[in-house]
């Protein structure tokens, strides 16, 4: 085999949540009334936007956690070995840039590095200059040339991805004029008019949007480090697309552990009160009052220890890195159910006396049935929000977690890394601004469509705003 | 009349704007408002009343909604030209307003004598002495007990009249010349209610101002109002003198309220309802907005917009009065139609004994929650519930009849008494033993928006009652089950794959009932089932009650605040008092001749259309069921109060035949 596969600790629940996920919406798929809000959410121009943002974030994660190890070159005994680096197919994928290491900083499409060394010159005699780059602008005749290199493609990835978008929106258009027995021209009439169920011209937009990103990147960064090289030479832009899986296996990850505990814990001090209740405050008010942050430290330095002593227990590195981030995301998780089971209890107290509670237990319903049939999905909505708004605050956690050195592995690339490192550059002259620049852009991008994305959700899921709108 | 014209509204229109639809609240309204007089502006809600009234001051919420035309002029200023800094010259000095919820319409981190103050500081230039006593001689006019104690005093420490009292004496610092009261006594208990309407003409009479006074209440408008203007669907559809209005009304719609209204003397008929609900405003209207819900609507109606039909005093809106299109219209004359209804005969078989119950709840305090008192909210109550009877649990708000309903079906633990149904005392059950008996005691609860799962269809929320409380494996069985349910409370069987939301406040009570008869119950707790109602959808509900109690030989225990409801569906009446029953007999017993003093005052605060004078005959409020008065609860509001009455609470007197009385002036006639 060419390769092995590799499944690490967080590639196996991130695609169980998947399959949760994928089944969950075969589950909507039948039941009109379920679907009703989510497709509310498809019809707002920010669900749509937030949505498909959301979701190049999490092919391009997903992609990243599909794990293997190449085959080695066969040896005399005979025996197939495998490389200890584990890849990603994202790495392979974007192997050029992976590979194209330079020796230390260079600025977005920059030709030469960042910094002056002693160099033989053209005519022979030691400069003190600044060299050219291994890889960057190295097709180029001239270095005066870059710029215009770098519109015409530009231009070039324009137009394909124009031509790209137009061929996806005649092929609907086609379809529609097809399944509805409309001519094609009508059609057309009603697309630029908007007159259609869901925003489909901001679809278009944002397609065209993505592509044009994407074509750009790709053909840009064959030739140049679009968003220039980091301290030991390696691409900037590699690191925030290889941030992406850290950010969103820690948000979603960390929920998962944090759910069941809040909702647990939160309806059934809420909905029972006595002894359950007092016990259940206990817990999480003590909880709350210890740091998080001093909780975080102690356990990660502890599984650093424990790592430490059994080195046999991890194969690669990035076993190792990746064991620290499943710990994280659980240790993160323990420590932030407590606001989610707080807003809970609070809001079952409230639904245990509403009306319909009352009018449920009169019938006899039993005490189970009245949590999951009418408390639970009447705070489902908070849950939800809750979720999408803590996936947010949990991805910026990471970041500063790791700037403070108790987050992720050093080995890994995220977020968090990216800035601790690019900070010790911050006071230099001229400044190294690309770093952190790449680490904010795409953590900023994430969290505002994660942001409205809730917001959306939050609007479709409250009973109230439908016929308002 | 010689007295000069104070406010005069020309043409308001004010549009809650929406791309393509505005949402016409208020399109085109005129009226005016003398000098010293009442005007009331009557109709249900979403009528547009608030909006008009809220427009007058400028204080309709914006940007949702604008005033696109009309003028407002306050002796001849025309207010919709001022600017935003004239206008607060405007608002609270010239007019002032004030709302349904005392509750929250005064800020919580305030002191009275910080609000009050805040009014004179802002429009009179006065030092804080003159503020102070200022602030005392309003709070004194309002009537309020040892002002300056009370100056002093945070909104949470005083109950819901004197707030509403505090809030009439903010409105009366800027010595207006016009009042806007919305639905001021609304929130309020009758015998509040009394006082507070008392207290308003009083001030009328002291200070002449004019009052615009906003309500749904027949009653209250009849108690106050000199002129009268009806309202429906954004206009003004008739407007007359109290006299005239209440002696004969003359549009369609006008006349419909009063006939939907429940009384004594309509008990043996179905009471008229007025079919659909109000229009949508956010359409173009052809012809009268009240030709869909009208018995008189001929074509013309559904065609040609009636137009203002003014004479001096008084004016409508109808085509049956515009001489031009009346005569093409022959048989403009409906005769009424009443459909009778036979009473229904109770039996003399008990079907739910309630001896002695008492709900208290503790208070607790502490890091240990310790208790420290209990809420008697519940104190030792007696009725008969007799099979298909209905009785009325009558009294004010905190006297703990929601509590009795509650205990009676186990939803709330009770202290001490017995519940007994079918020979089994409920709350001696454990919770698997009383599994059997939960659905032959069913709920309807007051707020038909909070009683049913927003989350679930009126399907799953009827099936969820049916499969409760018996196994029903044949999904197609239940299902025609569920569907004649829903015809049967006059619902159409296919809104069964809807929710809640989707339906106005009258059908959804029509599902709550619908699932109170899922499970076939003999005994049905209707828990203020028509206060949150409109009069002409209160009229169905009655309708649809009466209908099934003839039907299924249902039990009714009504709780309800509401007289005239008392007076067209109960046998017999109970009245509560602070968490005990005062009074108890059949409904001529208790209502044409009450005993007690409490029933007494009760009866002569409810406004109604044919009473000359409301009479406040009691002061105070409900005491705190945490803290009782010694004696008879009522003695410190009662106005027949003797001495043994603040030391012994007054033991049950049977009158005559099946009518009890708890009070020591009867006592007394029987021993002597």
């Amino acid at each position: 085999m060419p390769f092995l596969p590799v499944f690490l600790w967080t590639d196996i629940l991130i695609f169980l949540l998947l399959a949760v996920i994928t089944a969950g919406i075969l589950y909507l798929h039948n039941k009109p009334h379920l679907r009703a809000p989510w497709i509310m959410v498809m019809q707002r121009k920010r669900g749509v936007i937030s949505v498909i943002i959301l979701l190049s974030y999490v092919f391009i994660g997903v992609l990243d956690s599909l794990h293997f190890r190449l085959a080695l070159a066969p040896q005399q005994d005979k025996q197939q070995h495998y490389s200890t680096e584990v890849l990603s197919v994202l790495d392979w994928l974007v192997t050029p840039i992976r590979t194209q290491v330079e020796k230390t900083y260079s600025a977005p499409f920059a030709t030469r590095l960042f910094v002056k060394e002693m160099q033989v010159g053209q005519s022979g005699q030691l400069e003190y200059s600044y060299p050219r780059l291994r890889y960057s602008g190295q097709h180029l005749q001239s270095e005066n040339e870059k710029w215009a290199d770098v519109t015409k493609i530009i231009v070039n990835s324009t137009l394909q991805a124009t031509l790209f978008t137009l061929l996806l929106i005649s092929f609907y258009l086609l379809y529609k004029s097809f399944r509805y027995q409309r001519k094609p021209m009508a059609e057309i009439k009603r697309l630029l008019k908007g007159e259609s169920e869901f925003p489909v011209r901001t679809f278009y937009l944002m397609v065209f949007l993505l592509s044009w990103l994407c074509l750009t990147l790709i053909m840009l960064s064959q030739h140049y480090h679009v968003m220039g090289t980091d301290k030991v030479g390696q691409s900037v832009l590699y690191q925030a697309l290889k941030s992406i899986r850290t950010g969103l296996a820690i948000g979603t990850l960390t929920t998962l552990v944090m759910l069941p505990l809040a909702i647990l814990l939160g309806i059934s001090a809420g909905y029972f009160r006595g002894w359950i209740d007092d016990v259940i405050q206990y817990i999480y008010t003590t909880l709350n009052s210890i740091p998080g942050v001093l909780l975080i430290a102690a356990a990660v330095l502890m599984l650093q220890v424990y790592m430490n002593t059994h080195p046999e227990n991890f194969a690669t590195i990035a076993e190792r890195a990746d064991i620290r981030l499943l710990f994280l995301c659980l240790i993160l998780g323990v420590t932030s159910w407590t606001g989610l089971c707080r807003i809970l209890r609070g809001e079952t107290l409230k639904l245990r006396e509403a009306e319909y509670v009352l009018a449920a237990r009169s019938l006899g319903v039993g005490s189970f049935k009245i949590l999951h049939r009418h408390i639970l999905p009447n705070l489902m909505h908070i849950v939800l929000i809750t979720v999408v708004l803590d996936f947010s605050g949990l991805v910026l956690a990471e970041a500063v977690l790791s700037y403070v050195g108790v987050g992720v592995d050093p080995s890994m690339i995220s977020w968090g890394n990216m800035i601790n490192s690019a900070r010790l550059e911050m006071a230099r002259e001229p400044v190294v601004w690309w770093s952190l620049t790449a680490a904010f852009i795409s953590m900023f991008i994430l969290v505002l469509a994660a942001n409205l994305f809730a917001d959306v959700v939050r609007d479709a899921f409250d009973p109230r705003m439908q016929k308002a709108r | 009349m010689s007295t000069p014209v104070l406010l005069e509204v020309k043409g308001l229109k004010t549009w809650f704007s929406s791309k393509d639809r505005p949402f016409k609240a208020v399109d085109g309204i005129d009226f005016s408002i003398r000098q010293g007089e009442t005007f009331a502006l009557l109709g249900e809600s979403g009528c547009g009343k608030s909006i008009s009234a809220l427009s007058i001051l400028r204080l309709n919420p914006y940007p949702a909604s604008n005033i696109v035309a009309g003028e407002i002029k306050l002796d001849g200023l025309d207010l919709l030209k001022l600017s935003e800094a004239e206008m607060e010259r405007v608002r609270g000095r010239r007019v002032a307003m004030i709302f349904q919820e005392p509750q929250s319409s005064l800020n919580p981190v305030l002191t009275f004598g910080q609000q009050v103050g805040e009014v004179l500081r802002w429009h009179f230039t006065l030092s804080p002495q003159e503020i102070q006593q200022r602030s005392l001689k309003l709070l004194d006019a309002v009537g309020i007990p040892d002002p300056l104690r009370r100056l002093k005093e945070y909104p949470h420490q005083m109950s819901g009249g004197m707030k509403q009292r505090v809030m009439i004496a903010m409105a009366l610092a800027g010595e207006p010349e016009l009042l806007i009261a919305d639905e001021p006594t609304t929130a309020l208990d009758v015998t509040i209610q009394a006082q507070i309407l008392d207290l308003l003409k009083q001030i009328q009479r002291d200070t002449g101002m004019a009052i615009l006074l906003i309500t749904h209440d027949l009653g209250v408008a009849a108690q106050m109002a000199d002129q009268i203007a009806v309202m429906y669907a954004g206009q003004i559809v008739e407007k007359a003198d109290r006299q005239t209005f209440f002696n004969h009304a003359q549009h369609p719609y006008a006349q419909k309220l009063f006939e939907a209204l429940p009384s004594e003397q309509k008990r043996d008929q179905r009471l008229t309802v007025i079919k659909g609900s109000v229009p949508p405003l956010n359409q173009n209207f052809i012809g009268c907005r009240f030709a869909e819900r009208c018995d008189f609507a001929w074509d013309h109606c559904h065609q040609h917009e009636p137009k203002w039909l003014a004479t001096e005093q008084s004016g409508i809106r109808c085509h049956l009065y515009d001489p031009v299109v009346a005569i093409s219209h022959s048989n403009a004359s409906k005769a009424l139609h009443t459909s009778h209804l036979s009473e229904v005969v109770p039996s003399k078989i008990h079907a739910l004994d309630v001896r002695g119950l008492k709900v208290h709840f503790p208070i607790r305090k502490g890091i240990f929650q310790r208790q420290v008192g209990q809420v008697k909210a519940v104190d030792g109550v007696n009725l008969t519930l007799h099979n298909a009877e209905t009785l009325a649990l009558v009294g004010e708000s905190g006297c703990g009849k929601t509590t009795v309903g509650k205990g009676i079906l186990q939803l709330v633990r009770v202290t001490s008494g017995e519940v007994r149904f079918r020979g089994k005392v409920l709350n001696r059950l454990s919770q698997h033993e009383l599994k059997p008996y939960r659905g032959q005691l069913q709920i309807i609860f007051q707020d038909p928006f909070s009683s049913m799962n927003p989350r679930m269809t009126v399907e799953q929320i009827i099936e969820e009652a049916i499969s409760a409380t018996r196994f029903r494996k044949d999904t197609v069985a239940r299902s025609k089950y569920v569907d004649s349910l829903l015809q049967r409370v006059g619902l159409r069987a296919d809104i069964r794959h809807r929710y809640p939301h989707e339906f106005s406040g009258g059908q959804r009570q029509r599902i709550c009932i619908a699932r109170a008869l899922a499970t076939e119950p003999e005994i049905i707790i209707c828990d203020e089932p028509t206060s949150a109602l409109d009069v002409s959808v209160q009229a169905q509900i009655l309708n649809l009650l009466r209908d099934i109690q003839h039907e299924f030989g249902l039990s009714f225990l009504f709780i309800t605040h509401n007289i005239g409801v008392v007076d067209y569906l109960a046998h017999r009446v109970a009245v509560m008092y602070l968490g005990r029953i005062v009074e108890q007999g059949s409904r001529q017993q208790v209502l044409d001749s009450p005993k007690h003093p409490y029933t007494q005052v009760l009866l002569a605060a409810v406004p109604e259309i044919g009473k000359q004078q409301l009479q406040v005959t009691v002061n105070g409020e409900l005491p705190s069921p945490a803290n009782p008065p010694e004696g008879c609860h009522f003695h410190q509001r009662c106005p027949r109060v003797m001495p043994i009455c603040q030391k012994h609470y007054p033991p049950t007197t049977l009158l005559d035949d099946g009518h009890q009385v708890n009070c020591f002036l009867y006592e007394e006639n029987e021993n002597g």
